[in-house]
């Protein structure tokens, strides 16, 4: 163990480094821009390395704590700390903003300071959600973050961007808005916003339900679950892609994280009593949502679709209440993260020579980008759910999870691996096969070396977790073990 | 001591404002226009004056004097302080504005100074015609300030209208007090407030005052129903009026609500709640879905303004020590908030052009990054979206309200404020998504934009370290209530 503050260093290093870049100024300084915003986005990936190595694999609790007292008003610390399932998704942060600060290097030619600026702040500040240990603080990174990626959004995005930037803001906000009246209250009972203190609180079950159902107000927008997924489509389609890739590859991630950290231990009673209505909802998104990405016409929307389908496995995996389904589903949530940003990057690969994300557009792009249509099918087949990729772990270990359960929760669960197959297995036939559909088609040019790395980078992750899972399952393997047995047991007050 | 020495050292601060006023306009007579700047300069100078004598005379604790119809306490000097401070950045922001409008005249920093003297008396009058005397004070200096710019007619009209409902407002406050006097037999408001502790007479009586006095407050802040010459003030004042009325005086009008509802009348707090509910509620909905509808600048702050007395309410309507302490830490944010946002208007302004439009903003990141990020940082602040200032200032009286066992009020707030992050989220568009109409270079003065810019940042470094001022809040209301 160090005695280094890791965790801050996590958090500030990028928000520091996205400073500075705004402080090389306007375009004529753009290279200067690119260049710092890589340096710092390396670093801030540098300094979470130790995270990993320093983890210990048998300790189910939280690591690396450090803690200082920050408003003495109301009892709020700045305490951080990360367990098995926090340090995986911090790594997959710091590692996706490289990616990303890589994919905007010459496609984005107008403010590019703040482009890459908003990155790294938006990194640090995700990163700050998923270490912090004091509601406040906690609620403090995670509205801040809708920041950046509010600008992210309107400044690049595609034109209806505003539209969907505001409803971005607006739904996300609405629901953490609750979840700050839930925290008001558990702090007038315990005095405290320290999560441990939650954790140990006996509430009783008509509280817990309605805390539960603020939390999942907040969470359930930012996951999306069906019905309230309707902002994601619109703010991935407008989003540059960049941003689509953040909020794919982590954004969601912040919902199905809180849920592990906020929702279900503090209201481990009413989780266990909603179960059966957040399995329905995760198994709708599971089916209808992968119908609905079936017959879209857009790249982006398709796969924002399969994302929020995608999401349905890890609340499932959640709310069944195994090992085996829990840790299926954190598989699935990094694997998610992988594999989106993959094709996300696929697809703004395309979209920076044609300007079109309309799959009626393309056709044939095979026979004039051949390295670039390899990698797309390798993260198609991912994206479906190929045994021997990423995307095959988590799916099974959820549907099996929830095989001990239900027989009918696999049974639907299962269906994705068809429809999942059928929408992003048509879109790439229609994409890539056939004959070269029309004359900007002819006139693409294949991959460059930026684009290869970036590409290669994601493959070789999307099939080195889907042949050897066993660096995340191992992490977070102790920390499931803690949370079950947490969930186990019950907050009712004595004598109700 | 002798009592006329308590009693001077006690009102030290209002005297020597009162004297550099007049001082100010005597000055102004004998002064060529070429040289007016020193008029500005002994503005300044008087404010630094009193801030000093505000802190050398502070004491830990309450100190009544005149009889017991003033007093001097740690909320008193506390709101002083604030008053100095913010009345300073409004003459920094104000300058160059007036100057441009023939409005550089010792008149202005006289009435200015005036209405600080009021406002100071209003903080620290215990007893209702001190208190009366200081609103009054105030308010004739403010509808003087509105009909400044003689020959704009809108600006007539709203000081026609701000006179006429301010003068029925006061005569509520003054007509409530009277009720209270014939109820309790006292002017005084500690008397006032022992004499209700004894048990409650002449019920009927004193509950009609109090729906007076409670009336009368409402017009003051611009609460619902009561809030109809808000907009019109707002957007017909000059804005280097607007920006002074909008700002400093809702200091004054808290320490007004303090001193009538937590001192004279807490005994009647059960009474009062139900109409502060009533008052916050519908302040939080009008205000934020009129504002929507807006397109002025000026009319949306005012609507902005409205529902952040909403939330303003929501920490007195708590009726606990937690609750005044949340809601002057409020207020002192909101001002702090209000000054940045109408300052942004007041730097965009050049002779001739009011930046009083939304679209005015349009594309202010292009023009000029540093200052779109300036008020990037106070919509976001006015929006209470974290780690900003204006997060921490919900955050305390949901708090309050919370632990008044509010529950249900309290989420129907945050529903509300996420209606009031549109319209804030709105002028970030405009700012940053929309390209620029006009592509003016803008000029400053150096004073000002370092004045500004330590504005906004300070949302950003209290929203991070909020702890400071919260202190500050604490340590004025519990000191001074108990």
């Amino acid at each position: 163990m160090t005695s280094l503050p890791l965790l801050s260093l996590a958090i500030w290093v990028p928000i520091l480094a996205g400073i500075l870049v705004l402080l090389t100024g306007d375009d004529k300084n753009a290279k200067t821009a690119r260049w710092v915003a890589l340096a710092g986005a390396l670093i801030a990936f540098a300094v979470t390395i130790p995270l990993y190595t320093g983890f210990n694999f048998t300790d189910g609790g939280f690591q690396f704590q450090e803690g200082h007292l920050w408003i003495p008003s109301f009892n709020i610390h700045y305490h951080l700390g990360a367990d098995g399932i926090s340090v995986p998704l911090i790594l997959l942060t710091s590692f996706t903003t490289v990616l990303v600060v890589i994919a905007g290097w010459e496609v984005i030619t107008k403010r590019v300071a703040q482009y890459m600026a908003s990155f790294l702040i938006m990194s640090g500040l995700m990163i700050g959600v998923f270490s912090a240990l004091d509601a406040i603080l906690y609620y403090v990174f995670w509205e801040a973050m809708l920041i950046p990626m509010f600008l992210v959004i309107g400044i690049w995005g595609g034109p209806n961007r505003v539209y969907a930037t505001i409803k971005f803001f607006l739904y996300t906000l609405l629901g953490s808005l609750l979840m700050l009246v839930a925290f008001i209250y558990l702090y007038h009972q315990s005095n405290s916003f320290e999560l441990v203190d939650y954790y140990r609180m006996p509430l009783a079950m008509n509280v817990q339900i309605l805390i539960f159902l603020a939390f999942f107000a907040a969470f359930a927008v930012k996951i999306p679950m069906w019905p309230v997924h309707t902002w994601l489509p619109d703010a991935h389609v407008e989003a540059p892609t960049g941003g689509s890739v953040v909020l794919a590859a982590i954004a969601l991630k912040l919902g199905g994280y809180s849920f592990l950290r906020f929702a279900m231990p503090i209201a481990p009673d009413a989780a266990h009593y909603l179960s059966g209505f957040m399995i329905t909802l995760s198994l709708i998104a599971v089916v209808y949502i992968a119908l609905v990405a079936l017959v879209q016409q857009d790249m982006k929307k398709l796969i924002a679709y399969s994302s929020i389908s995608h999401m349905g496995f890890v609340t499932l995996g959640f709310f069944i209440f195994s090992s085996l389904g829990l840790e299926g589903a954190i598989v699935q949530m990094i694997s998610h993260g992988f594999i989106s940003s993959a094709m996300f990057l696929s697809v703004g690969v395309l979209y920076d020579r044609m300007h079109s994300r309309q799959i009626a557009d393309y056709g044939g792009v095979v026979n004039t980008m051949p390295k670039f249509a390899a990698f797309a099918v390798l993260f198609a087949m991912a994206n479906s759910g190929l045994p021997g990729t990423s995307g095959f772990v988590g799916e099974f270990m959820v549907i099996l999870g929830a095989l001990q359960e239900n027989f009918w929760y696999a049974f639907l669960a299962s269906t994705t691996l068809i429809f999942g197959a059928a929408y992003t297995l048509w879109m790439v036939k229609r994409v890539f096969f056939g004959d070269i559909g029309n004359q900007h088609v002819a006139e693409l040019v294949d991959v460059n070396q930026r684009e290869l790395l970036i590409l290669s980078v994601l493959a070789i992750l999307v099939i080195g977790f889907g042949v050897y899972p066993q660096p995340i399952t191992e992490m977070t393997h102790a920390t499931v073990n803690n949370f079950l047995e947490h969930m186990a047991t019950t907050k009712l007050p004595v004598g109700i | 001591m002798n009592g006329i020495q308590t009693d001077v050292i006690a009102a030290l601060p209002e005297i020597f404002v009162l004297s550099m006023a007049m001082f100010i306009l005597l000055v102004d007579l004998f002064i060529k226009p070429a040289n007016r700047i020193a008029i500005f300069m002994l503005a300044q100078l008087t404010l630094l004056g009193a801030a000093f004598i505000t802190m050398t005379t502070h004491v830990a604790s309450v100190t009544y004097s005149f009889s017991g119809m003033f007093v001097d306490d740690p909320m008193s000097d506390v709101l002083k302080l604030m008053i100095y401070l913010t009345t300073a950045i409004v003459l920094v922001y104000t300058r160059t504005y007036i100057s441009l409008r023939g409005m550089f005249r010792g008149e202005f920093y006289a009435l200015v100074l005036f209405a600080v003297a009021g406002m100071m008396i209003m903080v620290s009058g215990q007893h209702f015609l001190t208190l009366y005397m200081g609103l009054e004070l105030l308010s004739l200096c403010l509808y003087a300030l509105v009909a400044m710019d003689r020959d704009n007619a809108r600006a007539a009209e709203a000081a026609m209208k701000y006179f006429v409902l301010g003068a029925l407002a006061s005569g509520m406050l003054l007509y409530g007090m009277s009720m209270l006097y014939g109820a309790t037999g006292s002017l005084n408001i500690s008397e006032v407030g022992s004499s209700l502790l004894n048990g409650v007479q002449n019920r009927p009586v004193l509950i009609l005052g109090l729906v007076f006095i409670v009336a009368g407050l409402a017009f003051k802040l611009g609460a619902v129903p009561f809030q109809m010459w808000v907009p019109d003030v707002y957007e017909g004042s000059p804005t280097a009026v607007t920006l002074f009325i909008g700002s400093v005086t809702k200091l004054a009008a808290f320490a007004l609500v303090i001193r009538l509802l937590a001192q004279g009348l807490f005994v009647l707090a059960i009474d009062w709640q139900g109409m502060l509910i009533i008052m916050a509620v519908l302040s939080i909905v009008i205000g934020n879905i009129t504002a929507i509808a807006q397109t002025s600048l000026k009319r949306m702050f005012a609507y902005s303004t409205i529902s952040h007395v909403g939330f303003l309410l929501y920490g007195i309507m708590s009726a606990s020590v937690n609750g005044f302490a949340s809601a002057m830490f409020y207020i002192v944010s909101y001002v702090l908030m209000t000054l940045a946002g109408f300052g942004m208007i007041l730097l965009l302004s050049r002779k001739g052009f009011e930046a009083d439009q939304l679209d005015d903003l349009k594309g202010l990141n292009q023009r000029n990054p540093w200052y779109a990020f300036l008020m990037l940082i106070t919509m976001f602040s006015m929006a209470g979206v974290p780690p900003t200032l204006g997060f921490y200032a919900k955050f305390a009286v949901l708090q309050a309200a919370l632990q008044a066992g509010m529950i249900w009020l309290v989420v129907f707030a945050v529903l509300m404020a996420v209606i009031g992050a549109f319209y804030y989220l709105r002028i970030v568009k405009i700012m940053y998504f929309d390209e620029p109409k006009d592509k003016s270079v803008i000029k400053t003065t150096t004073e000002m934009h370092w004045v500004l810019s330590l504005n906004a940042l300070a949302l950003l470094a209290l929203g991070l370290m909020p702890q400071s001022l919260m202190n500050l809040c604490a340590y004025a209301i519990t000191l001074s209530l108990s």
